[in-house]
């Protein structure tokens, strides 16, 4: 396979790091958000002057260590998140709150396990308002697109973890989001699960050209599935580094074991380590100053 | 003919409870007749056996069973509406719970059977008096239930529904009420214990209504085979009143294990 030689943009912290030219206008925009906890000397800045945007069927990753204020954006994005400064823009309008256009996929197990799998599914279409027979038909079609067909009257109890994720991608879809979120929807899972599940992700990428933002600590994961990385410091979290994967598509996960894959991981690594190490640093030392004599 | 694979696996519980049960009689008949057990203070259980017939015929037993059974329906209504409502409003409001929580519990180790005088004075020896008594002696497992199931209800299922949008009353009809359900029903079955122990209890000690009646009318005759088969019908009540909770359990709570 022949695969160009990765090009690699770095980017000032705070600078807004935009989609290709060629992928088309913005759907998303997150402008310098600035999100702090608590107030006074105690306060925490989490996230400070983040600003990037996703264009229309782009895939990009949020990748960074951890304490670096990757979920903090994700609930902000998503609208779950209290006050913050910044601006988040759909298609240029700004939102606040949660927002119909916004599809989020979480990273801890969320499926209801009172319900079954095409339950599961149809629950925001029976939010809707939609009728009992029409739910369960268009939920029909998104358990298919996961792979779960045959799993329809089983309940999340009897799926393994990986088979209840993708019921949560899939009621996730079901509500057919603009912009899909996801954040670390596979950290639970094994390495092997987790890559053929990328599999399923990049599919379902590839055939409804879903707008993606993935949230992730995993650099596999994010040169797997990504058009772009965007590679976080550690706290306060910025922006560092995008990363352009000019990998071909229709991928699967034997892209994994190219060279220029390899080239990807190792040069996001680069960037991380330096984060990563920062951040276990100050762990440590925080840990050391708390267990000090008064 | 042996049995095997799922007709085993059904049969084979049931079989072995009430293998059990009659192993149990026939130790207690066996020490009864060695006069390890004294007869005047225990009956041999063939003779209590064999007053079940009498006390069916003479007692009006059917009678004084659907008066119990009657007395505990009423109460569990009661507890289920009243209990159940009050966890809500336990949980909805901060304020309400941090100052009534700690009087909840501690209401449900009180002996509130003792309180019968109050309560008679209140609704006089009447089926009014056992059902109060038996609602209020249930009432703080269920709330107390109610609330740590909402109250325990995993934020994450909450964002999901927040994502989605949902209103105050969906999320409240569609997430935190069947996410609280099991840890509901765990209320209701200690609320149910403590339920039919009061009825049986203030029946026996205001000597009215249903099987606690006829239990202390029994007892005061010295018929004492009477008195075990009058409590083996208490014991069948209970185990009715179970049944149909778990009934209703499996039904609200499909495979959620």
């Amino acid at each position: 396979m022949l695969v160009r030689s990765p090009v690699i943009a770095p980017q000032a912290p705070g600078t807004p790091t935009t989609p290709p030219a060629a992928a088309g206008a913005p759907i998303l925009t997150v402008a310098d958000i600035v999100k702090r906890f608590g107030e006074g000397q105690d306060s925490l800045l989490a996230v400070d002057g983040v600003s990037f945007s996703v264009a229309q069927g782009e895939f990009v990753s949020l990748i960074g260590p951890s304490g670096c204020g990757k979920s903090t954006l994700f609930n902000i994005i998503g609208g779950l998140a209290g006050s913050f400064e910044g601006r988040v823009a759909v298609d240029g309008q700004t939102v606040s709150g949660t927002h119909p256009a916004f599809g989020m996929v979480f990273q801890e197990e969320s499926t209801f396990p009172w319900r079954t799998v095409i339950d599961n599914v149809a629950f925001p279409l029976e939010i809707a308002g939609i009728g009992k027979r029409e739910r369960h038909e268009r939920a029909r079609h998104f358990v298919s697109l996961v792979g779960l067909d045959g799993f329809e009257r089983r309940y999340p109890a009897e799926l393994s973890g990986g088979m209840r994720q993708r019921v949560a991608i899939a009621r996730t879809l079901s509500s057919e989001p603009r912009i899909l979120l996801m954040d670390e929807p596979f950290a639970a899972l094994d390495e092997q699960t987790r890559l053929l599940l990328g599999d399923k992700v990049l599919q379902i990428h590839q055939q409804l050209r879903q707008t993606t933002l993935l949230i992730t600590h995993n650099i596999t994961e994010a040169v797997q599935l990504s058009d772009r990385v965007l590679v976080m410091t550690y706290r306060p979290g910025t922006l560092k580094r995008a990363v352009g994967i000019d990998l071909p598509r229709p991928r699967t996960s034997e892209v994994v074991g190219s060279d220029v894959f390899g080239h990807y991981v190792a040069q996001i690594w680069n960037d991380l380590r330096e984060e990563a190490s920062r951040g276990i640093r100050e762990d440590e030392s925080r840990t050391l100053r708390r267990g000090e004599p008064q | 003919m042996t049995l095997s694979g799922p007709a085993f696996r059904r049969f084979a519980a049931p079989a072995l409870g009430l293998g059990t049960v009659i192993g149990a009689f026939a130790a207690v008949e066996g020490l009864i007749r060695a006069g390890v057990i004294n007869r005047f203070v225990v009956p041999l259980p063939s003779q209590v056996l064999a007053a079940i017939p009498r006390i069916v015929a003479e007692e009006s037993v059917p009678h004084r069973f659907w008066q119990t059974t009657q007395e505990a329906l009423a109460a569990s209504v009661l507890l289920v509406v009243v209990g159940i409502a009050l966890g809500m409003l336990m949980f909805r409001f901060r304020l309400l719970r941090r100052a009534c929580e700690t009087s909840v519990a501690a209401l449900a180790s009180a002996p509130i059977v003792l309180m019968y005088p109050l309560f008679l004075v209140i609704f006089g020896r009447s089926g009014t008096t056992i059902v109060m008594i038996a609602f209020v002696a249930g009432l703080p497992p269920v709330i107390l239930k109610t609330v740590e199931g909402l109250a325990g209800t995993r934020s994450v299922l909450l964002d999901v529904g927040h994502s989605f949008r949902l209103s105050k009353a969906q999320l409240f009809r569609k997430i935190l009420l069947p996410a609280a359900l099991p840890s509901i029903f765990v209320g209701l079955r200690v609320g149910l214990i403590f339920m039919l122990i009061n009825i049986v209890g203030v029946e026996f000690l205001i000597n009215f209504g249903g099987l606690g009646q006829l239990i202390n009318e029994l007892a005061e005759r010295y018929d004492l085979p009477g008195t075990y088969g009058a409590i083996l019908f208490v014991i069948l009540a209970s185990v009715l009143f179970f049944v149909v909770l778990e009934r209703a359990e499996q039904w609200l709570l499909p495979r959620t294990a």
